[in-house]
């Protein structure tokens, strides 16, 4: 029975027969989808009582809805909540604009330009991180310490790293870069607290605009890559023949070109940020919070006070569903470039 | 890569665009390196050493003592090892043939790699492969695979992963083949099946947390209906996987379908006229034209989710915490769990066993699939 709707691009109408079944299928995953949504929704106009005295579907009829919850969010803690929303608004923004910077043009280098980085300087640097990694743990101040590692590097450079020989090349590169995101991110994020504690950054957008960035890197990397392989390099060619720099053709040709892969990832990076939690929750304390943490904040010692909670994830979810619906089209498009070749 | 110039250019053009041309590739890619250094391979390393050492919060700071691989001992032989192998007890007649069929396969490999006289790397690699993954078996046979096992942290993170991606992925595919049929008002199904994914797992978490109350949850007239109304998902060890289960295939799903329909929509529609001309049946042209033009799509899909399902935490820790007892804990939510009781080294050492455990299936998927598909 299945195997006859395992059509794919039909350039036909399907048989009425097999529409009905079809939407029936739709419909019943798009209820399994938006059944939860609405009870959430609802929740966030409930009483305490009518949430905890057994459920109640409708409106008016079961249950009788309050602002309670929305009086609270946005009244009583008004102020922390736009507070929240600003943060997570700004954070997320940011990250994802610097994120979508850095990663493209990496992503761009990697397919035009020719990297060899020596093995040899690699070992180096490691080793002279190590160094500096020893000397704040034996005592040293972290400035020092660093100061004198960058040294060493440099004099190393300049002198043995030049002698070996083997060298990597581009995928190694975007292979190091995607593997990041391989890095489970609790494997990380006690030395990266330590570190913006030394840098005194912790609580602020800063160290999570950072730790974003370096988190959604790879994904960005890994998307755009395949997106500017796939654009034909003539026209690149015939503008540098015109004498166009090399970031003039980036800004004015590759770019406007890979719209869809841009906004794609842009949105892919933005809700990763928007959404996340554990970083989040190490890195800051009260003046940084995103919303997520307010969401986990709700589960009291009373236990959870759904009906607040409800209204923060509405909250949370109506700017992104907005822009999903804006722009689902090039979702579709930008992400499947990206995924081709990987 | 010369530049020329037209004639019309300034001399003093020309230098600065040779010299922003020289810089070019190191202006584009250095500051990707720069942030992932800082963020990433620093602390990496960093965390590498606080896995090998122990720390003590006294008055006025810490202390930093080396232990060398006494915290990995504690995980692997200690007195974590239960909370991470689970208990191992006698596989049962499934888990022995299981066990037997992997190993079987795995030494096959490793054989004919020595057969076919391969470089010596790969015969390493395939023996190390192999070695990983039969016990891995052993570990699931032992556990998941027996009356009296009871799976740990390592086997529950994998049996998500699995689960969660298979059943993902054959959603996806079903819903997107769906999709890219000729149906009027595909477009809002599109943009609802999209939804979960813009959601923060915190709020999944919540969600599915009151959805799940066979009590006061909306779903209480079919606990009821099927007897169930005194079942608590969370007191039950597989209702509570299960839910955990659920709540990620709803989230994750979308992902796979919107980048499925994209690929089954960009495939040329020609093959598929001519086959239907041919009178082929709709089984024969998913089988022969739409896989194999979306099975390249499809590994690097599995790939990234792969990657990140490794990684869950939002949900059993808020669905479940992990309860019972440690019947739904992950490896990050165990780390994050170490962590806050403040043995910083035992977190790190979890955090790096699964970055281990990352790696290797990434790169044993990368190694094995994608080769074949790529050449087929």
């Amino acid at each position: 029975m299945m195997k006859s709707f395992f059509r794919s691009t039909s350039p036909f109408k399907p048989s009425p027969f097999r529409m009905a079944i079809s939407y029936l299928i739709l419909g019943g995953w798009a209820l399994i989808i938006l059944f939860p949504l609405y009870w959430l929704f609802i929740t966030a106009f409930k009483l305490p009582a009518a949430v905890n005295n057994g459920p109640f579907y409708l409106p008016f009829v079961d249950f009788q809805p309050s602002l309670h919850a929305w009086e609270y969010v946005l009244g009583e803690v008004g102020n922390d909540t736009i507070r929240l929303f600003t943060n997570t608004v700004g954070v997320s923004l940011i990250s994802a604009t610097l994120a979508l910077v850095i990663g493209s043009s990496a992503a761009y280098a990697l397919t035009r330009f020719q990297f060899h980085p020596k093995v040899g300087t690699i070992f180096v640097f490691i080793g002279c991180v190590l160094l500096a990694i020893g000397l704040i743990v034996l005592g040293m101040p972290w400035m020092l310490a660093i100061a004198v590692a960058i040294a060493l590097f440099v004099i190393s450079l300049l002198t043995i790293a030049r002698r070996f020989e083997r060298a990597l090349g581009n995928s190694d590169i975007a292979f190091w870069l995607i593997s990041q995101r391989i890095m489970p991110p609790v494997a990380v994020v006690i030395p990266i607290y330590i570190v913006f504690q030394q840098l005194r950054l912790l609580d602020t957008w800063i160290a999570l605009i950072i730790t974003y960035v370096a988190t959604n890197l790879p994904i960005v990397v890994w998307l755009m890559r395949d997106y500017f392989a796939s654009i034909p390099y003539e026209l690149e060619e015939s503008a540098q023949i015109d004498g166009a720099s090399r970031f003039r053709i980036f800004n004015q040709i590759v770019l406007p070109l890979s719209v869809p892969g841009l906004v794609a990832t842009f949105l892919f990076v933005l809700v990763f940020c928007w959404n996340e939690y554990l970083l989040a929750l190490f890195l800051t304390n009260a003046r940084a919070q995103t919303m997520p943490l307010a969401v986990v904040a709700q589960n009291a010692t009373r236990g959870p006070q759904w009906w607040y909670m409800s209204v923060l994830v509405l909250i949370m979810i109506v700017p992104v569903i907005a822009m999903a619906i804006a722009l689902e089209r090039y979702i579709a498009r930008g992400l499947l470039v990206g995924a081709v070749k990987g | 890569m010369a530049t020329i110039t037209s004639s019309a250019s300034l001399p003093a053009t020309r230098v600065r665009a040779s010299l922003g041309e020289r810089i070019a590739p190191a202006a584009f890619l250095l500051p990707a390196v720069l942030v992932v250094l800082f963020v990433s391979i620093f602390p990496l390393i960093l965390s590498l050493f606080l896995s090998l050492s122990r720390l003590r919060f006294e008055a006025g700071g810490l202390q930093v003592q080396f232990v060398a691989l006494d915290n990995y001992r504690k995980l692997l032989f200690g007195s974590e090892q239960k909370v991470l192998f689970g208990t191992i007890a006698t596989p049962s007649p499934i888990g022995w043939v299981v066990l037997g069929i992997v190993a079987f396969l795995m030494l096959a490999s490793v054989y004919r790699a020595i057969r076919e006289a391969q470089p010596g790397r790969a015969i390493v690699g395939r023996a190390i492969a192999a070695i990983v993954l039969i016990g891995l078996t052993y570990l699931i046979a032992a556990s998941l695979l027996s009356p009296e096992g009871r799976p740990g942290t390592l086997v529950v993170t994998m049996l998500y992963v699995a689960v969660g991606i298979t059943l993902q992925y054959l959603i996806g595919l079903g819903l997107a083949l769906l999709c890219a049929q000729q149906l009027p008002g595909r477009r809002f199904f599109r943009v609802v099946f999209l939804l979960p994914m813009m959601i923060t797992p915190v709020g999944v978490g919540y969600l599915f947390r009151m959805l799940a109350d066979t009590n006061k949850g909306p779903l209480e007239p079919l606990w009821v209906a099927l007897g169930m109304q005194d079942f608590a998902w969370s007191n039950n060890a597989w209702g509570a996987r299960i839910a955990v289960m659920i709540g990620d295939i709803w989230q994750w799903t979308p992902f796979m379908f919107i980048v499925l329909l994209a690929a089954i929509e960009g495939q040329e529609v020609e093959p598929v006229e001519a086959a239907i001309v041919d009178g082929a049946s709709n089984w024969d042209i998913f089988r022969h034209i739409t896989l194999p033009a979306i099975l390249p799509v499809s590994t690097t899909l599995i790939l990234i989710r792969m990657i990140e399902a490794f990684k869950i935490i939002d949900l059993p820790n808020i669905l479940t915490n992990g309860g019972p007892g440690t019947a739904t804990e992950t490896l990050t939510l165990y780390a994050y769990r170490i962590w806050r009781a403040l043995d910083i080294g035992g977190s790190a050492a979890i955090a790096y066993l699964l970055l281990f455990l990352v790696t290797f299936f990434a790169t044993l998927y990368v190694r094995t699939l994608r080769g074949r598909v790529s050449t087929a």
